[in-house]
This record gives structure tokens, sequence and C-alpha cells, in this order.
């Protein structure tokens, strides 16, 4: 559990990465990794928890062989995921924010929100060298 | 020339080449710092060709492209130019997953973008 500070994931950023890095994880693999651990707590703390300090955010983070899996829970109302605009359509292009869950998607094998919105699963299996 | 944290700053004719000097552009306050500096070039010092160098940064979030994009209204307002170059594969996937590599003009090199201009 950590308080709704930006910032505040960096530790638990830093020794998952660090353990990737360590079982020879790709740098694609871990850039990817980092990317969907950062938006996805960032999303958590910001409108989840509109950064009030007095919500948590909790981060469960479990690396088993080849498969690396984060849930990031925030005690925010929720939201619907595809209710957010497409950030790639024209009309949403110059948008300065809304693509956090786009890059959460195509970074990781699985990305799955609660019924409420208010946790998200995040998977990624260890890609086989050379791809 | 007033002086930049998060920016370093260099010109190569009357092209403004920007390098970051984070190479992971994630930290929400030096995002913040970073979006002010990107537009206080544009708005203060009323540069007009600016080249964005990223051959430092190997990582950066969707808030730091939020930045890009704002500077990027910024610059088509006062009729200048940006572009972007030397970004790392696994950056410029991100912008191509979110199609700014369309809105961009992104080079390979520096030398490529500089005679772009």
């Amino acid at each position: 559990m950590i308080p709704s500070e930006i910032g505040a994931g960096r530790a638990v950023e830093t020794e998952v990465l660090g353990q990737l890095e360590e079982h020879g994880w790709s740098e694609r693999d871990v850039f990817g990794i980092r990317l969907a651990f950062e938006e996805s707590v960032v999303n958590a703390m910001k409108h989840g928890n509109v950064l009030d300090p007095e919500k948590r955010v909790r981060i469960r983070c479990r690396l088993a062989d080849d498969l690396m899996r984060i849930e990031v829970t925030d005690e925010g109302p929720g939201f619907d995921p595809d209710a957010v605009p497409d950030p790639t359509h024209d009309d949403h292009r110059e948008k300065a924010s809304g693509r956090g869950v786009l890059l959460m998607r195509r970074f990781m094998d699985r990305v799955e929100f609660s019924e409420k919105g208010n946790a998200v699963l995040l998977e990624k299996r260890r890609s086989a060298e050379g791809d | 020339m007033a002086e930049y944290r998060r920016l370093a700053i260099n010109e190569v004719g009357d092209v403004t080449v920007v390098r970051f000097r984070d190479q992971k552009i994630l930290d929400d306050l030096n995002i913040q710092e970073l979006g002010r500096e990107l537009s206080r070039l544009v708005e203060v010092e009323h540069r007009q060709k600016l080249l964005l160098n990223f051959s430092a940064v190997e990582f950066l979030s969707s808030a730091a492209l939020g930045k890009l994009i704002t500077l990027d209204k910024k610059v088509k307002a006062a009729d200048g130019t940006l572009k972007l170059c030397d970004i790392q594969p696994e950056i410029y996937e991100v912008f191509a997953i979110t199609k700014l590599n369309r809105l961009f003009d992104i080079k390979e090199n520096e030398t490529e973008a500089l005679a772009a201009f």
C-alpha cells in the first residue's frame, strides 16, 4: 500500500524492474512493463484517488518464471475503460491526455479492469529470445 | 538566456536544438517543469525553429507526450517549426501506437533533421 503521492510508487517500480533485469528479461519487455506500471499507478493516484492523501493505492506484483503480474487498486469510484475515447482518432489525437490505457493494452499481454473500474490486472509473458 | 533545469539548449544556425537532461521522463513534477520550460522557448524566447533531440531519453510516459503535444500547438500558433529526432526504438513505438508519429515530424538523426528545416 502506498499513499496517493506521485513518485510514491517509484520504489516498488524500481524493485520490480530490477528483478526483471536480474532474470534477464529483454529491454523491450522491461520498457513495456515500466510503461504499463507507470500509467496504471499514475491513473490510480490522479484519476482514481484524485491525489487525496487519505486514500491509498495497493500494488501487488508477482513474478513467476516467465510471467509478470501486476495488480493496481485505488480507492476511487472507478471508471469505464471502454468509455475512454480512442486517442488515435483524428478528433482526439491532439489531446494532451487519454493514452495510458491504450499503451497498457499494447505493451502488456493481458489488461483487465475490475467491474467497478478501480482495479487493473496487468500481465506480461516474457518474450522469446529474438522477438 | 534563462536557466533550464530539464533541458539543455544549443543553437545550430537559426535552429534551437533541445536535449533532455532526464534519461527517464516520468516524475510528475519534472514533467510539469519540462512543460513550462518547453513553453518558455516559444512564448517567452520566441524561438521559431525547434529540434527536440531524444538521444539521451530511455523512457517517457504518456504525461510527457501531453507536454510535447502542447508544445506542438504553441509552435504552430507562433508559425514556427518543430521537429523531433534520435528517438530510440521503444519510444518510437510509443509514438507509433498513439499515432503521434503522424502529428510530429520525426527524423532519424540530428543531421537529417537540421537539413530539413
